[in-house]
């Protein structure tokens, strides 16, 4: 096989209040709307996203936790009804998903060689997490799409960071690996929100967005710096800054989801293109899609015209940094 | 025994013990433990069985489960290789509504959920297959909020307490909780599972020592420390809960079943049987446990609209004290001095000690004697002081001090040396002066004050003085 490829990357967060807000059928509880800045980002990311032809989204999610190394679905198809146990007055979901298990049995060797602890789930009652059928509905509500689902491994929370960011490079490399050898076209939604302090209460009416706002306004300024970063094209500065963002901001990149996506895309030094950014019950979300394949397309565009790089482009510096920066297209 | 609580119970959550007892002595032996705690679960009176689980968390306040029948197949999401856990319970809708009540009533956010395919935890659904298989009592359930610190998870327990009056039942207390909670991370030999670390292992033998002598509120009070040390499940949540439920004290028989790894955590089956019956503390609120004095403010117990709570006076404020278990029944040593007159300490120390000529009071404030009484104090509807009478807290401060010396035999004429500590020192220095210079002169003790960022409860003023008993005149007090 092999050649096969990333197409994109897209910071997926999962709040059940956008599935919520879009009244799917396949959800029970109805709503009034609601968090429509997030919604309408994604709604513009999954058009650049689909009308790419993926062949299979990888979703990344905090809500399926390990502790004993990192997770794949490896059953081909799973239905059934996933109940929030945080929200559940919001988002009691039908689903019915199919996984690329040739995909997910890739990862899982490619993990093993990398040192990693991996395992392969094959248990059928298994219920898929709330947090990736959030994404996945999301990026691709038709469901048509196969998808592969990679847990969440603890060791940030028993170790520090900083191991479990360097756990998840070392996964997010052989995720890449994994997806070169399937021939796939491959989208990775890691599937985190940012700044990650809820409210502990919530209006009568949920979705009243007189009361949403940042937790404090600390989250928002650092939400705010990690979405500069990806908008520069910075992912290696980005990355460093993580363990700081995590304990600043009760981040939810703890989860490893943007180191792992991060890691599989090889650093980008592109921009990545913030579609929306919002609160959630306090909480900061952005949708961000880094466009890997148009990227990298570009780049060659540009080469076999021999144009000398445009500043805009690259965030105004010098061609020899863009040079370098674009070396971390894969 | 009569009251709500017929035994309370700490077991462990994962699910080894149930779905693969037979691969570890470990959770072989677990497993037994929980057969010897249903034995005894089976022979009690309970009403109902109430657990509280650290696996079932919750963001917004609390959950309560109030499907009357839920049922699922439950794979754990980490250790599904072991096998589904199908379960259907019977729960207390009724008590549920209750303690959400409860709840809510003490200014949290709660919640019933009756939906199907509610993700009961695999620590409830554990517990509930090794306890209650045949679902003889049963079930309720309250999640654990995980922005909760400790205060808020005792008066979540005492909430129960207090549903549990409310509906006339007595309950076996189930706390679902892990003690150091480090697992080993990657794949082991079950045979040769083993705690992940000694110094884990010798706090886990150090908390189920205590617990094994029926002293929940020293476990509870050493929570953050064994949090710390071995990374307790949830921050020691579950333990906080079952303490606030059960009010707060040592007064238990206990004991250890067992304690093993799962995985490298520490796992054990403890039981408490209260000696003295289980019944909501009057007054309770949402205090911060820590302290050797709980203030009751007027504001969450006018919330609870629990008639049987004291009702502090406007300008008044109460404290109970908790006596030092350790020192009851001992005589005082030599030189000790115990006021009667005077506000009983509210820790382990005397009012004063005398060593040679002189004798040393211990830091006195304000409160009336004999009473819980602190003058000078205004409350807002939410218990928290927001005004305070420098003048009166001086005065009465003052009061208690002669008090103290006169049943030591000495006077206020005798004191060589004051130290202040005042909470407002910009605010309350000139009318502290001013009430001082009543029982002073400028020619008696030497005197320091100092502004402090806050006392032990809710005091303005407190003096620590040293007085000289040797022969020498008194001309430095009016």
């Amino acid at each position: 096989m092999g050649e096969g490829k990333i197409i994109a990357g897209v910071l997926a967060p999962h709040p059940p209040h956008l599935v919520y807000a879009e009244n799917p059928p396949q959800n029970e509880p109805r709503s009034e709307g609601g968090w429509d800045a997030l919604r309408w980002g994604y709604e513009r990311c999954r058009k650049s996203v689909l009308a790419q032809k993926p062949d299979v989204f990888l979703v990344h999610s905090p809500h399926w936790m390990t502790v004993v190394g990192h997770h794949v679905l490896g059953l081909p198809r799973f239905q059934g009804l996933s109940v929030d146990p945080i929200f559940p007055h919001l988002f009691r979901f039908r689903y019915d998903v199919r996984v690329d298990v040739d995909l997910s049995l890739l990862i899982h060797e490619e993990g093993r060689k990398a040192g990693l602890t991996m395992k392969v789930m094959r248990n059928p009652d298994f219920r898929i997490d709330y947090g990736a059928i959030t994404s996945l509905y999301l990026m691709n509500p038709a469901f048509d799409v196969p998808m592969v689902s990679i847990s969440c491994n603890n060791s940030p929370y028993y170790f520090s960071n900083e191991v479990g960011q360097e756990e998840m490079k070392r996964l997010g490399e052989a995720t890449a690996e994994a997806i070169e050898r399937s021939g796939k076209r491959a989208v990775l939604l890691a599937s985190n929100s940012l700044s990650h302090r809820h409210f502990t209460t919530e209006p009568e009416i949920p979705e009243d967005m007189s009361h949403e706002h940042i937790y404090h306004h600390g989250q928002y300024l650092w939400d705010m710096q990690v979405l500069k970063l990806m908008r520069e094209g910075r992912s290696r500065e980005l990355i460093d800054i993580l363990p700081e963002f995590m304990d600043m901001a009760s981040a939810e990149v703890k989860a490893g989801a943007l180191t792992w996506m991060i890691s599989a895309l090889g650093f980008p030094a592109y921009p990545a293109e913030v579609h929306g950014y919002g609160s959630v019950i306090g909480t900061g979300n952005a949708v961000v899609e880094w466009a890997h394949e148009r990227m990298k397309n570009e780049r060659a565009h540009e080469r076999e015209e021999g144009r000398e790089r445009t500043r805009g482009r690259w965030g105004g510096q010098a061609d020899g940094a863009a040079e370098e920066r674009t070396g971390g297209v894969r | 025994m009569n009251g709500q609580v017929a035994a309370a119970y700490v077991v462990p959550g994962l699910p080894h013990p149930l779905l693969a007892p037979e691969a570890s002595p470990a959770w072989r032996k677990l497993r037994g433990a929980y057969a010897r705690v249903a034995a005894e679960i089976e022979a009690t009176d309970a009403d109902l069985i109430l657990y509280f689980s650290t696996q079932w968390l919750s963001v917004l306040g609390y959950l309560f489960q109030a499907d009357p029948e839920p049922g699922w197949t439950l794979v754990d999401h980490n250790w599904h290789e072991f096998g589904a856990m199908k379960y259907k319970m019977r729960v207390d809708t009724e008590f549920a509504s209750a303690y959400a009540r409860e709840v809510k009533a003490m200014g949290h956010y709660a919640r019933e959920v009756n939906y199907e395919g509610f993700p009961i935890d695999t620590g409830v659904v554990v517990a509930q297959a090794l306890l209650n298989p045949s679902n003889r009592f049963p079930a309720a359930m309250v999640s654990c909020n995980m922005y909760a610190e400790k205060q808020e998870t005792l008066s979540i327990g005492q909430a129960a307490v207090r549903a549990l009056e409310k509906t006339g039942k007595r309950a076996i207390v189930v706390c679902v909780t892990g003690l150091s909670n480090r697992f080993e991370v990657e794949e082991i030999d079950p045979l040769d599972d083993k705690l992940s670390s000694l110094k884990d292992d010798e706090w886990n033998r150090k908390i189920l020592e205590i617990l094994g002598e029926g002293r929940l509120e020293d476990v509870s009070e050493v929570m953050r420390e064994f949090s710390r040390q071995a990374n307790a499940d949830m921050g020691g949540r579950g333990i906080w809960w079952l303490n606030g439920l059960c009010g707060k004290h040592n007064d238990f028989s206990g004991r250890v079943f067992e304690y093993q790894p799962i995985w490298g955590t520490g796992a054990a089956l403890a039981g408490l049987y209260p000696k003295r019956a289980i019944r909501p503390v009057p007054g309770w609120v949402n205090d911060e446990a820590d302290l050797v004095e709980r203030f009751v403010g007027a504001g969450v117990k006018a919330k609870a609209s629990d008639s049987s709570a004291a009702r502090p006076v406007a300008g008044e404020a109460v404290i109970e004290n908790r006596r030092d278990e350790a020192s009851r029944g001992e005589g005082p040593p030599s030189g000790v001095v115990r006021a009667e007159k005077a506000p009983e300490p509210v820790g382990p120390y005397p009012h004063a000690r005398r060593v040679g000529d002189f004798l040393f009071l211990s830091g006195c404030g304000p409160r009336k004697p004999g009473t819980k009484i602190i003058p000078g104090v205004v409350i807002d509807a939410e218990g928290n002081v927001v005004a305070h009478d420098a003048e009166a807290q001086t005065r009465s401060v003052l009061e208690n001090i002669k008090a103290i010396l006169e049943e030591a035999g000495a006077a206020i004429e005798d004191v060589v040396d004051v130290q202040v500590f005042l909470t407002d020192m910009k605010r309350d220095f000139a009318i502290f002066n001013k009430v001082y210079g009543e029982y002073f002169t400028k020619s008696g003790p030497t005197r320091t004050t100092v502004e402090v960022g806050s006392l032990p409860t809710p005091i303005a003023v407190e003096l620590k003085v040293t007085a000289y008993l040797g022969p020498r005149s008194r001309a430095g007090a009016r």
